[in-house]
């Protein structure tokens, strides 16, 4: 589904990503771990389509059809959802109707005419349910004098409702207490199927002994240094990113 | 006292052309055939215009707002006959159900009027209310001691207008739609006086429509609205200026409150005319009286809209709330002048003002500036003024979702102008004014 080559991005002139891979395939559930500043944030954000974030050199296929040329909407359209690590406030944009125009965007980029209201509503109280969202903070402004916690179940419930199928969760576990990451868990949990696919871009463990991966990536220092399965994050969580940067520079010293 | 102190030593005089025009004809030649008293009102006023002149950009309140380029052009002063039938589609409020009055070019248009006979409402041209009691008393009394030479020029020269008066204690279930077309086919000076009266304890509301008629040419409107609030009345009075370009509109406002009324002010310019200059004055005169204020201009082109506000807090225990936000396209220009008066009776008084502006276009300026006065000692007075532009990381997050990037400029918009839209009080009215907003963004 999924398919990233090479990938270099810089962020004001200074390098970031510095020739990543990854292929994810539908149905994958992918985590993406590494030490502060490695590059997993500017990842999601290069993914997404951020301006500030410049690609130079590399590809991203998304089903064969090049990410890279892509508007931010466009991407959407096409289905990656970011989970942004920090959802802005947006007072007097109805989360609602927010989600609305949303969706009917994306319809009408596949051709399809808009939702009917019905059918709209009927969807709302259905993801609502699923991913534990409160009504009340669904038809408020959107994430307006929500908490923390609340924010990052607002992107869970967006993605419910847009059904994307790349999902790039960015660090939503951060500032969630263990309610909340449960919920969180749940929610992604429901939503994972044969067609879509998740990458979880975390810097703790914990996230993952909710959500599953069937892989775990080490990114250092802009590239992927380490490639397992879930056994990596433990090993990880058990010796430290310390561990991996020894390892890592000492072989790029030989 | 400060703002009734006359000025015309700051006004320059000018030998522009309307002035000289205007001068030319009506000098010992005023409209008459009225009442005695209103002979000796306009021939006052026409001398105050006189010496005043229009103002000019040397004048501290025309100093973001020059008007030589309108008034350096000829017009005709008695506009043409109006066409009988000028299209009013353009001023239909989808789902607003209101007794409709027009007026093309200031005159009332009886035949695309739809009043019904309701006991308490009055509706009729200002010139058949000229010898009813409360025209009488009411007439030029406050306005007239403004300092705006237009309110002069209008009651020496004014050709039509709209007299509306609710009956005490009359409360309408309908609002009154005002439509305003400016429909003369040649350059028009036109000159509209309206008065509107709510007796004690009467409620109303009055929504007033500015369009243009297609054909039309470059008019200018220089209109005088005198609205008086009676003990306990309340009135919502909103204005939607969506006239085309080029033309002119100077509305000036005055408005009168009694003990315990309350007045809504809902002032809201669409991209189209090329000036607009709202003075709307309120004055405060007695005591538990409540006012509000708000705007919303969204401006495109080269327009300019003006918005001068006076909150004149007289007496004590009043409370007033004003909150304008511009939002400025391309090259328009956008002005903001709130000023609040708190005389020294005026204890107890609660005023609060807020400005908000979004700068859209790299190259549109906004002027804006609050003015308080305080002269009690036991008040409270707040304002607040912001400039922005969009917000790039809420312009992200919603393409993010898959919303284009022009879709989004219109949520954020309609997210900017919400504290001022939220407030309108007729559902039908807001719907509709967010729906301009929608389309007045290019």
């Amino acid at each position: 589904m999924l398919s990233i080559r090479n990938l270099h991005a810089s962020v004001e002139e200074k390098s970031i990503l510095k020739g990543l891979d990854l292929e994810v395939n539908a149905g994958e559930v992918h985590a993406i771990m590494g030490p502060n500043g490695s590059g997993k944030s500017t990842l999601g954000n290069v993914l997404a389509g951020r301006e500030a974030y410049e690609v130079t050199d590399g590809q991203v296929l998304l089903d064969g059809k090049d990410l890279l040329d892509l508007s931010p909407e466009d991407r959407a359209r096409e289905g990656v959802f970011l989970a942004f690590q920090y959802p802005i406030e947006i007072p007097g944009v109805s989360n609602i109707n927010f989600l609305k125009t949303a969706l009917n965007e994306i319809r009408a980029y596949k051709g399809l005419p808009p939702m009917e209201a019905r059918d709209f509503l009927n969807r709302v109280k259905e993801k609502q349910k699923l991913v534990e969202f409160d009504a009340k903070l669904a038809n408020r402004s959107l994430n307006e004098g929500f908490s923390g916690g609340e924010k990052k179940r607002n992107e869970i419930f967006q993605l419910a409702m847009l059904e994307p199928k790349l999902a790039i969760l960015d660090e939503t576990d951060s500032g969630l207490d263990i309610d909340a990451l449960r919920i969180v868990a749940r929610g992604v949990n429901q939503l994972r199927s044969k067609d879509n696919a998740f990458i979880l871009i975390t810097h703790y463990q914990r996230l993952l002994d909710y959500i599953v991966p069937d892989f775990v990536h080490v990114l250092y220092n802009g590239r992927i240094v380490r490639s397992g399965t879930k056994e990596l994050a433990l090993e990880l969580e058990e010796k430290g990113y310390d561990w991996i940067k020894e390892t890592v520079d000492a072989e790029g010293a030989v | 006292m400060l703002d009734e102190l006359a000025t015309d030593t700051m006004l320059t005089k000018v030998s522009d052309s309307l002035y000289t025009q205007l001068i030319k004809t009506f000098e010992g030649n005023l409209p008459s055939a009225e009442p005695y008293s209103l002979d000796e009102i306009r021939k006052q006023a026409f001398e105050r215009f006189k010496r005043s002149g229009f103002p000019t950009v040397k004048h501290e309140d025309w100093k973001y707002t020059n008007l030589q380029p309108l008034v350096s052009k000829h017009y005709a002063l008695q506009p043409p006959k109006p066409k009988a039938r000028p299209a009013v589609g353009k001023a239909i409020i989808p789902g607003l159900d209101a007794h409709r009055v027009v007026l093309v070019d200031g005159r009332y248009n009886s035949e695309l009027s739809t009043v019904e006979d309701v006991d308490g409402l009055s509706v009729m041209p200002i010139h058949d209310a000229f010898d009813r009691l409360c025209f009488a008393k009411y007439f030029s009394e406050y306005a007239d001691k403004s300092d705006n030479p237009l309110v002069a020029l209008n009651t020496a020269l004014f050709t039509g207008g709209l007299f509306i008066e609710v009956g005490k204690n009359r409360q309408l279930d309908k609002p009154v739609h005002v439509i305003h077309v400016a429909s003369a086919a040649t350059p028009s000076f036109v000159q509209v006086r309206n008065m509107y009266v709510m007796s004690t304890f009467a409620e109303a509301e009055i929504i007033e429509s500015f369009i243009t008629d297609d054909g039309a040419a470059e008019n200018l409107q220089n209109a005088v609205s005198e609205i008086v609030l009676r003990e306990g009345a309340k009135l919502q009075h909103y204005a939607l200026q969506l006239a085309d370009s080029p033309s002119g509109y100077l509305n000036h406002t005055e408005i009168y409150q009694e003990k315990h009324s309350l007045y809504n002010n809902y002032n809201c310019t669409f991209p189209g005319s090329t000036l607009v200059r709202n003075n709307i004055n309120v004055r405060l005169g007695n005591s538990d009286v409540e006012s509000h204020l708000y705007g919303v201009a969204l401006t495109a082109g080269k327009q300019l809209v003006d918005n001068h506000t006076i909150v004149d807090h007289l007496k004590p225990h009043c409370e007033s709330y004003e909150w304008y936000k511009n939002i400025t396209q391309d090259t328009s220009t956008a002005v903001f002048n709130g000023k609040i008066f708190v005389r020294e009776d005026a204890q107890k008084t609660n005023a609060f003002q807020q400005n908000n502006n979004m700068l859209i276009g790299e190259k549109s300026a906004i002027y804006t500036k609050p003015q308080l006065e305080i002269f009690a000692d036991d008040v409270k007075c707040s304002h607040g003024c912001t400039i922005g532009q969009f917000d790039e990381q809420a312009l992200f997050y919603l393409r993010a979702r898959g919303i284009s990037e022009a879709q989004a400029r219109v949520l954020l918009v309609h997210a900017f102008a919400f504290d001022v839209t939220s407030r309108f009080a007729n559902p039908a009215v807001r719907e509709y004014v967010e729906h301009l907003v929608e389309e007045g963004l290019s």
